[in-house]
């Protein structure tokens, strides 16, 4: 029985000798709990889509910062509220419906960013923002996430209530003299800093997926937003730290096994959540049409 | 030396584009305190978009809006309009109880973080009394029938402590019983002087509820006591054919 725990703690605590791995765990933990959070109100409002663009749209911005030597928040910030913009002017001018104008934009973005990366000459290798670089996250990159991910949380819990008013019904926000505009305006610049924060983890690519599935995961286990807001970045974290031992273990690549477990997080909630999972539905409605028979007979 | 309180809704001559589309074609609408005014139009008429102009949503192109006595910016900023929306524009699923709801009303009145003080968990509470939804209170608001969610959205108006109840097609999808409970509450809100208007194309429940009706389409075609406007002459000019009380086909 002890010889077991001290297997299991060593296989903890082997990984964490290493300094990269603290590293890594740090900010995968961070990464995670910002984006869960911040996809409570994502998933809501219907902006999965806008999180890939915007999440991608920052490429660019990142590497001009990189190489005017400004902090990357501030690149990735203009270039996400570009997007933005631009997504809303295709969208408002021509006969392009939403979801082209936004592949369009965002697709346009990241291959600008492409093309940037592939002109400048860097020691760091700039790839990694494209695909992460977990293990090889420095301490000036980690305070940076911390610093960004503590910003963005402290918005999201001070505004919280007004972020999940926009979210629900944006008209009786102007009604009572809000300015949901704003508020929106808001999401976005936080989802861009965000999306600086998860790029560190997971790279580009898969940003899209730390900022939807812990909200949705969440969104299939209760029905108090409260409550998601608890759910989400649990999930999330939990799944950050399974999925980082497990790429030490079965040597894998870090982010890609971290999205994984999130992936495999939701789709068990997905089969098996009590009240919106696909078998809990079933089984009540078999419960309902045995009931109604047994009362019929 | 009394002074007549100022008009709840007063909307005069407002033209209204979506790019190519006329919605609303110098509309105007005065509805005093302490009346309910039946606004009544097809699909498309711009009852809608006259709602979206009263509270500053849509800006119009020509014309004046006046609310509560100033500017429907002024009206907002002091929490005197309330707006029950269209049933299609909620999301019903959304995760928030009943209460969670209803407490929205009292935003514009709390700080920064809108944590809620215990007058204002007092007004949410007198406010599900009122429309009869307190035993619900801790329901996800998807899991109400279709009168509760109306009646939940107007103590959210209640809560808010709204002079002008702005109410978009609220008997679209309600059973008759919850619809003579909505008149009737709209009714004591009404006589304690709110100013209402409530839209909607199904006319029967329209004499009991409202003082005053007007037919829309694109522009207010006629304003008038409910019982004058219902007349099927009158009605024909709205709705072409409408002359069995309803307005579609
Ligand atoms: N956002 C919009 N963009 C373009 N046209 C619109 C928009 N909203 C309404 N319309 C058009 O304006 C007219 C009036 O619509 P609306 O005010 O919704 O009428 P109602 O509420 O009486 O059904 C209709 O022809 C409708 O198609
Ligand atoms: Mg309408």
């Amino acid at each position: 029985m002890s010889t077991l725990a001290t297997t299991v703690l060593d296989l903890l605590l082997d990984p964490l000798a290493y300094d990269f791995m603290v590293r890594a765990l740090l900010t995968t933990l961070i990464a995670s709990v910002v984006c869960a959070v911040l996809s409570c109100w994502l998933v809501l409002i219907g902006w999965s889509l806008m999180g890939d663009a915007v999440a991608h749209a920052v490429l660019p911005g990142v590497v001009l910062a990189y190489v005017v030597g400004a902090p990357f928040a501030l690149g990735a910030v203009v270039f996400g509220f570009l997007a933005v913009g631009l997504i809303g002017v295709v969208r408002d001018t021509s006969r392009v419906k939403e979801d082209a104008a936004i592949g369009i934009v965002f697709t346009t973005l990241f291959a600008l960013g492409l093309v940037l990366i592939s002109v400048t000459p860097s020691q760091t290798d700039l790839n990694h923002i494209i695909f992460g670089n977990l293990l090889g996250v420095s301490w000036p990159e980690l305070t940076q996430v911390m610093v960004l991910g503590a910003v963005v949380l402290a918005v999201l819990v001070l505004k919280s209530r007004d972020f999940t008013l926009y979210a629900f019904d944006r008209t009786h926000a102007h009604a009572i003299g809000l300015r949901p505009r704003l508020l929106g305006a808001v999401l976005l610049g936080l989802l861009a800093l965000t999306a600086v924060v998860a790029l560190q983890a997971v790279g580009v690519v898969l940003v899209v997926a730390m900022l939807i599935i812990p909200g949705a995961t969440a969104y299939l286990l209760t029905d108090r937003f409260g409550r998601m807001l608890v759910l989400a970045p649990v999930v999330s974290a939990s799944c950050a730290v399974i999925g980082l031992y497990a790429s030490y273990y079965l040597d894998t690549a870090p982010g890609g096994t971290v999205v994984l477990a999130q992936g495999a997080a939701f789709t068990v909630v997905y089969l098996a959540s009590p009240r919106h999972g696909l078998l809990g539905t079933r089984w009540a409605a078999r419960r309902r049409r045995l009931r109604r028979e047994r009362a019929g007979a | 030396m009394a002074t007549a309180p100022a008009p709840a809704v007063d909307v005069r001559e407002v033209t209204v584009h979506y790019g190519e589309v006329l919605a609303l074609d110098r509309a105007s609408l005065r509805v005093e305190p302490g009346r309910v005014c039946g606004l009544i139009g097809m699909n498309g008429s711009g009852k809608s978009t006259l709602f979206k102009t009263i509270m500053g949503l849509v800006a119009p192109e020509h014309g004046t809006v006046a609310v509560d006595g100033g500017t429907s910016a002024r009206a907002r900023r002091a929490g005197a309009v309330a707006y029950v929306p269209q049933s299609e524009e909620v999301d019903w699923s959304f995760p928030l109880t009943v209460r969670d709801v209803v407490m929205m009303g009292r935003y514009g009145h709390l700080g920064l973080t809108r944590r809620p003080r215990r007058g204002d968990h007092e007004a949410v509470d007198a406010a599900l009394e009122r429309v009869g939804v307190a035993p619900l209170a801790s329901r996800q608001i998807g899991r109400l029938s279709g009168g509760q969610r109306k009646r939940a959205f107007v103590a959210r108006g209640i809560a808010q402590g709204a002079r002008v109840l702005l109410l978009d097609e609220p008997f679209a999808g309600v059973d008759r019983d919850s619809e003579a409970t909505m008149v009737r509450l709209l009714r004591e809100l009404a006589a304690e002087g709110a100013g209402i208007v409530v839209s909607t194309h199904d006319l029967h429940a329209l004499p009991e509820l409202a003082d005053e009706a007007a037919l829309l389409m694109r522009r207010v075609l006629l304003h008038g006591p409910t019982a004058q406007v219902l007349r099927p002459e009158n009605l024909a000019m709205a709705f072409g054919l409408g002359l069995d009380g309803r307005a579609e086909r």
